[in-house]
């Protein structure tokens, strides 16, 4: 699996998410500067987390206009995977690959703590593993601006297309997110946002190994 | 030397606005020859005061030991450094950011994280860790709850941003903090020991450099201002505070430590207190060389900037740096790359002075030595308060619930859990926390491993006020037996000495105590000072703050898969190690079940004992006869039993041995003491035998209750509940 980390000035867990891939994968993935404007031959694609930017203006709304997001459509676009995991997230929002907003957590704190997430949808190469409302993931958030916002529409419009990926499980909402959303599909299927970090869910001594499974279930699509 | 336009004379109130006393004025005269104007006079004031010169503090920190034979580098640098084998060192510091955070608790707090992280990684050291000690007044004042929202909030906005992850601390409240809170800030990096980057400028006409964030008017005089007591106009000195923009720390950081993967720096030094100011002389002085600063060069925010204030203002996230000759092109690329100001503002010279330019103009003219390297020293008066009288445990009230003390114990202001603090914390970046918030000290992992740094801040001022040489002594000891129960091999310590004003006898005899005391404990164990930092006059309207010597410790984990942990699992035996005398003087008990509001002998600290006990415990460890172990501090056996019990989510049942006196025995703060819990009891008590240390079969683990058979039995639900709601009820107001 040839994996690319996309950095940003103020991203900060392009080493988490770099171990992540090589305990799943076997390889190291390369890593790409938000000035370039192409990218090189990957199989996936990872935003990792962080505070792009400094959050200045709205967390990820400065990345989504960098010179790399052009290849990064291009790369959604020719369906290839993408994870945008916490700020990547966030700047996958804010450059319109996926929909709906992240607003700040609802206690208004930053909050660092595991969450037990529950897969919604094996559907996808990120979770085809995995069986919906069954698949549990013991995995951390550590997010400022993660509370998943939809209007009702959006949200009937995701459950229909079965295109929420994951929902932190019943009482376990960190931030207020709606109908508990933790991490949503683009209408493709191959791109995926998501505010915890399975990244740090990849390690036995560190955060368990819950989270390997959305990276391992790459091998198995591609 | 010329006055710039409109410049006043210097008089006897603007020298004294400066901080400057009558004999150090006069010293000023002497060594300049003449009147200096009013950026030298600036210069003088910033680097003659308490914070950047140490002048009441130098003679007695002169008394710690700083060597060993890991110590790579002691006090005098940005930060200590140590070895850990495998051609890697550990960098480490902690220091204090009291009056701002005092003043503007999130941005003081914030740009005190900021601080502390540039003395690291201007070592050359990639931060892995951060720790804060965090002191603060009654609960009930009517401050307490915006200080406590401000400075954590703060922590967080600038160490979650940076992406280090924060893995420890403490927090504290205590009326003697009402007017003067304490956030001392610690990071840990590491480095390669071949690579390490020192501050000792070399080279004439090696070109200077100013390297991160534009220089604006923020924290003029943020030094003299933390060098002074507080009245009921401090807050006019919000102004003074700096303004932190960790985005561009972050930036620095990366930029820095990718310089320095060339081979382009000579020197460098970050811009902390005194900015400008302190950095040009540190380097220059210890180089033993001169600077010419071509001022107007600097990168300013804002038109209209003075040399006095360019020198003055502390404008975060910046650095200075002496480059080889021709390297400015390589280093000028990368700070491009990373989005940073990048500027030659000088360079270095034979003359020993500091030349200051503005626009070609001469504008200041300093010799470097006196200032950098004979700074007043002071020889205060002090008188070590004698220690406390012993608590008689006649006086103790027997009609106490053991239940219900407990209850209010992990319950209350200072025991309970810190959940809602270490939550807003970004405890996981980097992948490598290994033991997080809420156990002993802090595991992080080094690289793949299987090395692990273990970190750990500690401080008993209680103990300190009754005693100060006891107190410092023991808050030594914890620190280092936090490590040891940690499974790491305790190396160094980090001092960060907050006091009241040492102008008082009594004032500077705690601090001379707790100096004592702590010298006495670093050579027993083994355990030099490498770095620190001192914060005095923490006092308003004349009240000081309780003595608080505040330790952050570093130790080396061979193996971190095999790193214990304090959380009880089912079917172990405990074994308590070290002797049980029920000491209840100066204990969490007798202050807050009690409510004895007299202060006592806090209990004593033998140092063979503890390093025996230690020493124990790390056998054990290594032989894997146990990998569950707290050191037993603040609140005794039951609030450790109580925390391990509910880290692990697994009760206990444990008897106290016959004749004990129950509540003594059960709060008493007696020091050298650890739990294990082990599967082999057996064998734990022989090794304790064959050491020569105490050692008693309590009971053993498993259910859902702590059950001290006859004394108290309560559900782990019900613990639960009292430690973790204290702290989120305070906050919000309830």
């Amino acid at each position: 699996m040839r994996a690319a980390i996309v950095v940003f000035p103020g991203s900060n867990r392009e080493r988490d998410m770099a171990l992540a891939c090589r305990r799943a994968f076997g390889e190291e993935p390369l890593h790409v500067w938000h000035r370039e404007t192409t990218l090189p031959d990957v199989d996936f694609l990872a935003l990792p987390g962080g505070f792009s930017y400094g959050d200045y203006l709205r967390p990820g709304a400065i990345a989504a206009r960098a010179p790399i997001m052009d290849a990064i459509r291009a790369h959604a676009a020719a369906g290839k995977p993408v994870l945008g995991v916490c700020n990547g997230f966030q700047i996958l929002i804010e450059a319109g690959l996926l929909e709906g907003a992240l607003l700040r957590n609802a206690n208004l704190k930053f909050v660092c703590r595991e969450t037990t997430l529950v897969c919604g949808t094996g559907n996808s190469p990120f979770t085809r593993a995995m069986q919906a409302g069954v698949t549990r993931m013991r995995t951390p958030v550590a997010h400022h601006d993660g509370g998943y916002f939809v209007t009702p529409d959006q949200q009937k419009m995701l459950e229909d297309q079965d295109r929420i990926a994951f929902r932190y499980a019943d009482g376990d909402n960190p931030n207020g997110s709606t109908a508990d959303i933790a991490g949503v599909l683009n209408a493709g299927r191959n791109v995926l946002g998501l505010m915890p970090h399975p990244e740090n869910a990849t390690d036995p001594l560190a955060g368990g190994e819950d989270g390997l499974a959305l990276f391992t279930s790459l091998l198995e699509a591609a | 030397m010329n006055r710039l336009p409109n410049e006043p004379e210097i008089t006897a109130e603007i020298v004294a606005a400066h901080g400057l006393t009558p004999d150090e004025y006069e010293r000023v005269l002497e060594i300049m020859g003449r009147t200096p104007n009013l950026v030298e006079l600036g210069v003088f004031s910033a680097m003659w005061s308490e914070h950047c010169s140490y002048k009441s503090s130098k003679k007695h920190l002169k008394t710690l030991p700083t060597e060993a034979p890991w110590v790579i580098c002691g006090p005098g640098e940005n930060a200590g450094v140590v070895d850990i084998g495998d051609g890697e060192a550990a960098i480490f510091k902690m220091e204090s950011h009291n009056h701002p955070s005092f003043i503007e608790p999130y941005q003081g707090a914030a740009t005190g994280v900021g601080g502390i992280l540039r003395d690291v990684f201007t070592m050359g050291a990639r931060p892995i860790a951060n720790l804060n000690a965090l002191r603060f007044g009654a609960p009930e004042h009517p401050k307490t709850r915006s200080l406590v929202a401000g400075v954590v909030s703060g922590i967080g906005g600038y160490g979650n941003c940076v992406g280090v992850p924060t893995v420890g601390g403490e927090c504290e409240f205590d009326q003697a903090y009402n007017g003067n809170i304490l956030v001392n800030a610690m990071t840990v990096g590491i480095a390669r020991a071949d690579r390490i980057f020192y501050s000792t400028a070399a080279g004439v006409g090696n070109p200077v450099v100013y390297v991160g964030s534009k220089t604006g008017r923020d924290g003029i005089h943020g030094a003299s201002m933390a060098s002074a007591e507080f009245d009921d106009e401090s807050e006019a000195k919000r102004p003074t505070v700096q303004v932190g923009d960790p985005f561009a720390e972050k930036l620095l950081i990366e930029a820095c430590l990718e310089l320095m993967e060339t081979d382009a720096i000579v020197a460098i030094q970050d811009m902390g207190a005194a900015g400008l100011t302190s950095s040009s002389f540190e380097m220059a002085g210890k180089g033993g060389l001169g600077l010419d600063l071509m001022l107007d060069r600097t990168p300013m925010r804002e038109a209209g900037m003075t040399p006095y204030e360019l020198m003055l203002s502390e404008s975060q996230e910046r650095m200075l740096m002496v480059l080889k000759p021709g390297a400015e092109a390589t280093a000028a690329a990368i700070f491009d790359k990373w989005g940073l100001d990048f500027a030659t503002i000088g360079e270095l010279t034979d003359t020993g002075r500091m030349r200051l330019y503005w626009h070609g103009e001469l504008v200041g003219d300093l010799p470097i030595q006196p200032l950098s390297e004979a700074s007043p020293e002071y020889d205060r008066p002090y008188e070590i308060p004698a220690p406390k009288p012993e608590f008689d445990l006649a006086n103790l009230d027997r009609g106490q619930d053991a239940g219900a003390a407990l209850l209010r114990l992990i319950g209350g202001p200072n025991l309970s859990s810190r959940r809602w603090i270490w939550e807003q914390y970004d405890s996981l970046v980097r992948g490598d926390t290994m033991r997080g918030p809420g156990g002993d000290a802090a595991v992080v992992r080094i690289g793949d491993g299987p090395k692990g740094i273990a970190a750990v801040s500690d401080c008993a001022p209680r103990y300190c006020f009754a005693d100060p040489v006891t107190g410092g002594r023991q808050t030594v000891a914890e620190a280092w037996r936090n490590l040891v129960a940690s499974g790491a091999k305790p190396l160094a310590v980090t001092d960060n000495l907050n006091f009241g004003n040492p102008e008082k006898p009594e004032i500077m005899g705690q601090f001379v105590g707790c100096i004592q005391g702590m010298g006495e404990a670093c050579r027993a164990l083994d355990f030099p000072v490498v770095s620190g930092n001192v914060s005095l006059y923490n006092e308003t309207n004349g009240v000081a703050i309780l003595p608080t010597p505040t330790i952050g410790a570093v130790g080396l984990v061979a193996d971190v898969a095999a790193a214990p942990s304090i959380a009880f699992r089912p079917g172990l035996e405990i074994v308590l190690i070290g002797e049980t005398a029920g000491w209840l003087g100066a204990s969490r008990y007798l202050a807050e079940v009690a409510g004895v509001a007299e202060t006592h002998q806090p209990p004593p600290v033998d140092l063979e004992i503890e390093r025996r006990n230690g020493a124990l415990i790390a056998k054990l460890l290594d032989a894997g006869l146990t990998n569950v172990c707290h050191d037993v501090s603040g609140g005794g056996l039951a609030v450790a039993l109580a925390k391990m019990a509910l880290a692990g989510d697994v009760g206990a049942d444990v008897a106290i041995p016959a004749g004990a006196d129950p509540l003594a025995w059960l709060f008493g703060e007696d020091q050298a003491r650890y739990l294990v819990a082990t599967a082999d009891a057996e064998a734990v008590l022989g090794e304790a035998a064959a050491a020569g240390a105490p050692a008693v079969l309590l009971g053993r683990t498993g259910g859902d209750a702590l059950t001290v058979g006859g004394h108290l039995a309560i559900s782990l639900g019900e613990l639960r509940a009292a430690h973790e709601t204290w702290m989120p009820s305070f906050m919000a107001g309830a």
